[in-house]
């Protein structure tokens, strides 16, 4: 019964998640604190920021969690997959429509004109990511000069090894992980 | 079904699943490191396929990284690789939470940890922007203002006025659409004189 009730908990969270990552935020919220018993209210902030420090998607780092706390790892199983299902039948659905059809004059126009706006929405990201690296938050401080100097030294050492040599990004985040220990360990003794 | 590879399930499987274990931060993380693997390095997929794809990822619901898994899998195997690939992704986030969720006090208090995080968000943070910076080039080598005009627009709209990415994603397609028509009319005309 618990089973279906958090297959069904966040197949709604999965499907109503548009536009991902920090859209799903107030469903999960509203799923697993609200209408569920499942998890207090820091408990909830705590997932949020393991989620945040730990690689996937949050819908998926929190239906593990949750479903853990609340009916061990087959819990955890379940959840996941509720979370992904109506991913499942609506893109692959999407897909096949776009491969059917991609080849139409007007579909290609359509898609010409998305294709700026999609380098834009990736940029819009990658400056938000970035704020929060520099500055430890996610909106822009007021005061522009209180910035982390080694963020921004890891930043732009792994963005010239990108450019330079095009590495493996794999790589490049795997050293800035071992620059962020060295640095702010260096920094923590000599100041 | 391009460069017919003899076991494509295998090599889906552990591109996205080590692409998974990668992607902190979460939502379009993981469309650089996808789009340097699967069109850089494997050459499956093609440049403006890529960007496709991200869109129908963006707008459908759910999380961008599972939905942008489906459609390369989907792409490359059919059903069953998009399903390989859903679990490629899915696994990573799986196992690394139940293993954090038995100590995750100890974890979230962890001083090394947290230096190796804020270290590689700023990588995480070069990654985009290195992919920003070659996908601009692209859109600038078209020679033509519309797609700049909109590239800068919806930048606009997006970031300064917080606009609602699938209302921006259906606006520049309708765009989109128009140019065309404009375009094809033109042409017709040209023939026709």
């Amino acid at each position: 019964m618990i089973y279906l009730q958090l297959f069904w908990s966040f197949f709604q969270i999965g499907l109503f998640s548009i536009g991902g990552g920090y859209a799903a935020m107030p469903l999960i919220q509203n799923q697993v604190v609200d209408l569920h018993p499942w998890l207090t209210m820091t408990q909830f902030a705590d997932i949020m920021t393991i989620a945040e420090m730990t690689p996937g998607p949050i819908a998926i780092n929190s239906a593990t969690f949750v479903g853990i706390q609340v009916a061990g790892f087959p819990g955890a199983v379940v959840a996941t997959v509720g979370c992904v299902f109506p991913s499942c039948v609506i893109v692959m659905t999407l897909a096949y429509v776009y491969y059917r059809f991609r080849g139409l004059n007007l579909v290609q126009g359509i898609l010409a004109g998305i294709r700026p706006a999609v380098i834009a929405l990736i940029a819009s990201a990658g400056i938000s990511l970035l704020i929060l690296a520099i500055y430890g938050q996610r909106t822009l401080p007021e005061n522009l000069l209180g910035f982390d100097g080694m963020a921004v030294v890891i930043f732009l050492a792994a963005l010239f090894v990108l450019r330079k040599w095009k590495c493996s990004p794999l790589w490049v985040m795997a050293g800035s992980g071992a620059a962020g220990v060295l640095l702010y360990w260096l920094q923590g003794r000599l100041l | 079904m391009k460069k017919a590879n003899a076991n494509p399930y295998g090599q889906l499987f552990v591109s996205t699943f080590r692409l998974s274990a990668c992607t902190f931060g979460g939502g379009f993380v993981i469309i650089p490191l996808m789009r340097k693997r699967f069109v850089e390095e494997l050459g499956w997929i093609e440049e403006q396929e890529m960007m496709d794809l991200t869109a129908i990822a963006q707008s459908s619901p759910g999380a961008i990284a599972v939905n942008a898994s489906i459609l390369v899998g989907y792409h490359v195997a059919g059903i069953p690789g998009a399903l390989l690939t859903v679990l490629g992704t899915v696994l990573p986030p799986l196992i690394i939470i139940s293993v954090i969720s038995l100590f995750y006090q100890a974890f979230r208090d962890s001083a090394i940890v947290s230096m190796a995080m804020a270290g590689m968000l700023c990588g995480v943070a070069a990654v985009i922007f290195d992919v920003v910076i070659h996908m601009v080039k692209t859109v600038a080598r078209q020679k033509r203002i519309l797609p700049l005009l909109v590239l800068l627009g919806s930048f606009t709209a997006v970031r300064f006025f917080g606009v609602n990415i699938i209302l921006v994603i259906l606006v520049c397609g309708v765009i989109g659409a128009l140019d065309t028509c404009r375009q094809q009319k033109r042409s017709k005309e040209a023939k026709e004189e």
